[in-house]
């Protein structure tokens, strides 16, 4: 039988685990919309709005589950782990107490107008609309990732009687290592947003639609995809770079590193054995990794064994991060392969469509993997140096944490199963749908009827 | 900077508004998916349109009270929802299902949608329920005798029996024709029980609890005080009188029965806080002794005085672009 903090890690890890899939989509996914929104102002050409009612569709799917599924964790912050709260709550409290502020109410209030009241506001109103929600939804990751950054590099504080207080919030909310995993965050969900954009697209052309809005959305998600691709590889280096220097552990443990050395191998595989704190099955390349790391081929990297007791899982961070780059440069190469052939020959041929399906959540499962290194990273803390996991957990009985997991189990795996038939489902009625001329679209606007 | 004495006072106030504010707000859209009707879908969907817009903005409220309760009295918090795990754990899986039924029910093969229609309804009705319970728990101090328990499982019925009135009163606000006469039926049902409800829940509480009984007839203060159940009560007559009058005309006047839906929930609300003021968990803890950090809260509070009026401001403007009549159902 599971004890009630084994438990309740499960049950926090499998309820952030699905909320983060949703938001991951809607952060960027706005500012997409914001994008067609503004090009049909400037334009007045039919297919943007085309493109802004699709998508709008699926993002206000994707903004509902991502919507309840983030409730459950403010109460589990005081119900599962109050140990939390009592030991950095003044520094974490006013973090969330902000996002709700400031995000939450601005995202969910232009929602409505954004969704309902196209013909009720001047387009500029709604623009701006859509505009609020995309900046409320970047707000609120400012925040999220501000206080988790601060569990993994914490500063501005001071600790009186086991209790963490506050004292500069300048240096609590943009703590040294914020700044790389904000922006690694970001460009990780216009990622998940892009290739949901042109998986969904693709999909579309394999069905044989034949109308503007898929090839435009295909292009801009690819060009997008294209551009931010190699750009988080170069952010997530330089996110490495601070996290060998805050939290050297946690690059021990992604790089497989057991004991110091100087110009280690960059491992491409491995099988880590903490029993015997070695690693089978061995395949690198030289030096890579200390050139990586250090910019320097005989650089120096701390082993776990420096770390005894104080550091992480090795495997799931081992492999968590091999999953995550090794997705990271496959999203590269088709990117780029497809923005280079819709360059020069106007359209993709089938397999590669196919590839962009097939491809369409791969996002989810790179940005999870990230999280999943970052977080099981920092293990055994829950506050890099401040609180362990432990230390934090509740009182509360088993069973019914055991209770309450399962029916949150149940419900999140229904869930998922809906979502994603819904965002298949809405792509193929999309494709059954006739396009109208402009000139149509105007009758049928006037006579308040709707269209897709 | 203020102190901590005078913080404990500024945030519990916050944190009551926000729970009142949610329980007005969501509660007239959890009464609309509690009366959702399963045979009648265009019916059905005009409910539906009546509060689109509104509900993620309403719910927002809810995770605003339970956070400001975290924030600034985080060991109340922890107690709290440690001693209502399981039913605040039922009310999370309501409210996850009634938000993603709404969006669901629009996208999915229309074969699927009676589904969707179901769980909208039912987590809609399990949020209620599970809420009312919660709030039955809180005021007998979390005890598990049985008498406590009963008191606790009318409460959960008297609160969903609330959201109803409330949603009915909304919905004959905004909607005409023969889905108005129906819920003007079903609010005048409503306004009587609720009516029973209040009225023996307060009862209840000045029995069982001398230090209640003690603070509202002390005198003076039972002077100011004795008004609010006397208005409440006036306010339940008033309502039932406007609803009969506009079951014969329903021209003007269809915004009179929420609004005193709205005054009636806020005066049962303070009422409810003034019997347990300043205690934050019933006979146990304070505020005082659970507050947090002033450091913190200070910094929160400055915030906070910039960004609510904000909040407030943006919410009037939503509510004045649907303002009126509900129009037929159109996804964006």
């Amino acid at each position: 039988m599971l004890d009630t903090l084994m438990l309740s890690r499960i049950q926090f890890a499998a309820n952030i685990s699905f909320h983060i899939l949703f938001p991951t989509i809607t952060i960027a996914l706005a500012w997409f919309l914001v994008f067609f929104r503004v090009r049909h102002l400037q334009t007045g050409q039919g297919v943007w709005m085309r493109a802004y009612r699709f998508w709008v569709k699926i993002f206000a799917l994707t903004f509902a589950l991502g919507v309840v599924s983030g409730i459950t964790m403010s109460f589990q912050f005081g119900t599962n782990w109050p140990g939390f709260m009592e030991t950095v709550g003044n520094i974490a409290g006013p973090l969330l107490g902000y996002e709700v502020l400031t995000a939450f109410f601005l995202e969910a209030t232009f929602l409505g107008i954004m969704l309902f009241g196209m013909h009720k506001v001047p387009p500029k109103v709604h623009t701006l609309a859509t505009f609020m929600v995309a900046f409320g939804t970047t707000l609120s990751a400012f925040w999220i990732l501000s206080l988790n950054s601060w569990m993994q590099t914490p500063t501005g504080f001071e600790m009186r009687d086991g209790v963490a207080f506050p004292t500069d919030w300048f240096a609590v909310i943009f703590n040294p290592s914020f700044g790389y995993r904000f922006i690694h965050m970001l460009v990780a969900c216009g990622l998940t947003a892009s290739f949901l954009i042109a998986g969904i697209s693709a999909y579309r052309l394999l069905r044989g639609d034949t109308k503007a809005a898929p090839k435009m959305t295909l292009k801009v998600s690819l060009f997008v995809a294209a551009i931010l691709a190699p750009t988080q590889a170069l952010i997530g280096d330089f996110h490495g770079l601070n996290t060998l220097e805050h939290q050297p552990q946690k690059i021990a443990a992604m790089e497989g590193v057991w004991e110091t050395e100087k110009g280690a191998p960059l491992l491409l595989f491995a099988i880590p054995d903490e029993q015997n704190r070695t690693n089978h099955f061995e395949i690198g390349i030289p030096k890579l990794a200390s050139l990586i790391l250090t910019h320097d081929s005989n650089g120096e990297i701390k082993g776990l064994n420096e770390f005894k007791d104080e550091h992480p899982p090795v495997k799931p961070v081992f492999f968590a991060f091999r999953i995550m780059v090794g997705l990271g440069l496959v999203m590269i190469c088709v990117a780029w392969l497809g923005a280079f052939k819709l360059k020069r020959n106007q359209q993709l041929p089938n397999w590669l469509l196919k590839t962009l399906v097939g491809m369409t959540f791969s996002g989810w499962v790179a940005t999870l993997a990230g999280w999943y290194v970052t977080e099981i990273g920092r293990q055994p803390y829950l506050v890099s140096g401040i609180l362990t996991v432990k230390d934090a957990a509740t009182d509360i009985a088993s069973s019914n944490v055991a209770i309450s997991l399962a029916l949150y189990l149940i419900v999140y795996a229904g869930l998922l199963v809906a979502y994603l038939h819904t965002v298949f489902l809405l792509a193929r009625k999309a494709v059954e749908i006739e396009e109208m001329s402009d000139s149509e679209r105007l009758v049928i606007q006037k006579s308040e009827v709707q269209y897709v | 900077m203020f102190d901590q004495h005078t913080l404990a006072i500024i945030f519990i106030s916050l944190t009551g508004l926000a729970t009142l504010l949610y329980a007005i707000l969501d509660g007239y859209d959890l009464g609309v998916g509690i009366l959702l009707p399963l045979n009648q879908s265009e019916q059905a969907d005009t409910m539906i349109a009546s509060i689109g817009p509104f509900w993620d903005a309403n719910e927002t409220w809810l995770v605003l009270a339970v956070g400001l309760l975290l924030i600034a009295f985080p060991a109340a918090h922890s107690e709290i929802l440690k001693a209502l795990y399981i039913p605040a754990t039922i009310m999370l899986i309501g409210l996850i299902l009634r938000g993603v039924a709404f969006d669901f029910r629009a996208k999915v093969a229309q074969t699927n949608k009676p589904i969707w229609d179901r769980f909208f309804k039912i987590g809609s009705l399990i949020t209620a329920l599970s809420q009312g319970y919660m709030l039955g728990m809180y005021v007998v101090g979390f005890n598990t005798d049985a008498s406590s328990l009963i008191f606790a499982l009318l409460s959960a019925i008297g609160v969903a029996c609330a959201y109803c009135f409330i949603g009915a009163t909304w919905l004959v606000m905004k909607t005409e024709g023969q889905l108005q006469i129906k819920a003007l039926k079903i609010a005048k049902r409503c306004v009587v029980i609720t009516f029973l409800g209040v009225t023996s829940v307060s009862l209840l509480n000045l029995v069982v609890n001398p230090t209640i009984y003690e603070k509202w007839f002390s005198f003076p203060t039972a002077l100011i005080l004795l008004p609010i159940p006397i208005i409440c009560a006036a306010l339940f007559v008033l309502c039932f009188v406007v609803l009969n009058h506009l079951e014969k005309d329903a021209q003007i006047g269809t915004g009179l029965p929420f609004a005193t839906a709205v005054l009636i929930f806020t005066l049962s609300f303070f009422g409810l806080s003034y019997s347990f003021f300043p205690y934050i968990i019933p006979s146990k803890v304070t505020i005082w002794q659970s507050v947090a950090a002033p450091e913190s809260l200070n910094f929160l509070l400055w915030g906070a005085i910039i960004v609510i009026p904000t909040i407030i401001a943006y919410t009037a403007f939503s509510y004045r672009v649907f303002w009126g009549k509900v129009e037929q159902l159109k996804y964006y």
